[in-house]
């Protein structure tokens, strides 16, 4: 085995994972993408979905809205705007995301209007894939 | 001679200031822990971010593409000065200080033939500018129902200032606040964010990233978020100040109180041996007159 990298996920208020991991997969904004230790250096923006890690102490998933991951070959770390623990999310919260992703979309002009619909229809997917039905949107 | 009814009620009423005083240095205390706690946990996310964003300007800078935010608008004509100061008095000369800062600033700024604006978040901030800079005004950011500041709060300032330079309401961006060094000191801070300038680490310089979707897009995403970063920064910072200066403000009142409260008991005693004295003399000589 390739040993482990320093994995971190870091939300503005707080520090959410630390920890040892050999795998991290990574929703990225141009398609999933998996990172090992001693990937190339690589900065990709996220788009919302599920983040998982296989630690050395466990793999856990988390959700996350958005925000920016850099990985280079010792470590990821992944800046996320909004992040919790899959085990934390409720339907409740993902309406919130889901409204205000519709609000922004509503609110939006003609450069971003696809990006911003690309966003709610990446919340759903996420949704789905939970489990957790969403109030229609 | 004050009598004595009197030197008993004031006596009655600065013990009552001292708990006052007492329990808003205790309340400040807590306080202070919970949002030193906030600021420490804000803190991993602002390096990071400065970090990559450092890099990703470096980068950057100079080149055609840059992004306004980062650019400028390439002129300095108009400045917006947004001044975070406490919702709430009794906290020493904290928001004094971060106004003063202000004012001389917008003065300097004005002297040299500048527009000024002024976005004031927090309530004192704004009673202490409104005076002379009444007209300058362009709003105001009331965080009085906000119990903790949490990011949402500083991403909705941000896109409220963002909104502006996209609007061309401005071209430089100074924010006032004030940094949090220790409980008896806290500095008044005054920080460009837009355009925005992030101090590039010197050691990332060589990694060589690969940037998906690619450079541009990312540094257009991540500005804003950087921009947002500085506010939230900022703000659990001045929040920590706040509680700090009003730790260190009551604890001085409370310890005035308490010095006042002697020196009045003192008296308190003085004028009742004094009336004691007088009593025995006029009995005396009453009795020797007999």
């Amino acid at each position: 085995m390739a040993g482990t990298m320093q994995f971190d996920l870091v939300a503005p208020e707080r520090r959410l994972a630390s920890v040892q991991a050999t795998e991290v997969q990574i929703p990225g904004a141009e398609g999933d993408l998996t990172a090992m230790p001693g990937h190339a250096p690589l900065i990709l923006t996220l788009r919302p979905g599920v983040l998982s890690v296989k630690g050395t102490e466990g793999d856990t998933e988390y959700v996350v809205t958005g925000g920016f991951a850099e990985i280079s070959a010792e470590g990821t770390s992944v800046l996320a705007e909004r992040a919790l623990p899959v085990s934390e999310v409720t339907s409740d919260i993902l309406n919130e995301f889901i409204s205000s992703a519709v609000e922004a979309r509503d609110n939006a002009t003609v450069e971003n209007l696809t990006a911003l619909t690309q966003q709610v229809s990446d919340i759903a997917v996420m949704a789905e894939r939970l489990g957790i039905d969403l109030k229609a949107a | 001679m004050p009598n004595l009814k009197d030197l008993k009620n004031r006596i009655e009423s600065v013990k009552n200031t001292r708990k006052i005083t007492k329990a808003m240095q205790m309340v400040a205390a807590a306080k202070l822990r919970r949002a030193q706690d906030a600021a420490e946990a804000g803190r991993p996310y602002a390096d990071r971010m400065t970090a990559v964003l450092g890099g990703l300007a470096s980068s950057m800078s100079g080149s055609e593409s840059a992004p306004r935010l980062l650019a400028g608008t390439g002129s300095d004509d108009t400045h917006l000065l947004v001044v975070m100061t406490a919702e709430r008095g009794l906290c020493g000369g904290f928001n004094s200080s971060i106004a003063k800062l202000a004012r001389v600033k917008a003065d300097e700024l004005v002297a040299a033939g500048k527009t000024v604006k002024i976005l004031t978040v927090g309530k004192k901030g704004r009673d202490q500018l409104k005076r002379d800079f009444g007209d300058m005004m362009i709003g105001h950011v009331d965080l009085t129902e906000v119990k903790r500041v949490g990011y949402n709060d500083a991403d909705k300032i941000a896109r409220d200032v963002m909104g502006r330079f996209d609007a061309g309401e401005f071209d430089v961006a100074t924010l006032f606040f004030s940094r949090f060094e220790s409980v008896i000191s806290q500095v008044p801070t005054a920080a460009q964010i837009i355009p925005a300038s992030f101090e590039a680490p010197e050691e990332e310089a060589s990694a060589l990233y690969d940037y998906e979707p690619n450079e541009e897009a990312i540094l257009a995403d991540l500005l804003p978020r950087g921009v947002a970063t500085q506010v939230f920064t900022a703000l659990l910072e001045n929040g920590a100040s706040e509680q700090g200066a009003r730790m260190s403000a009551m604890d001085n009142a409370t310890r005035n109180a308490g010095d006042m409260i002697d020196s009045l008991t003192i008296e308190f005693n003085r004028s009742r041996q004094a009336v004691i004295t007088n009593e025995l003399i006029e009995i005396i000589s009453g009795a020797e007159a007999l």
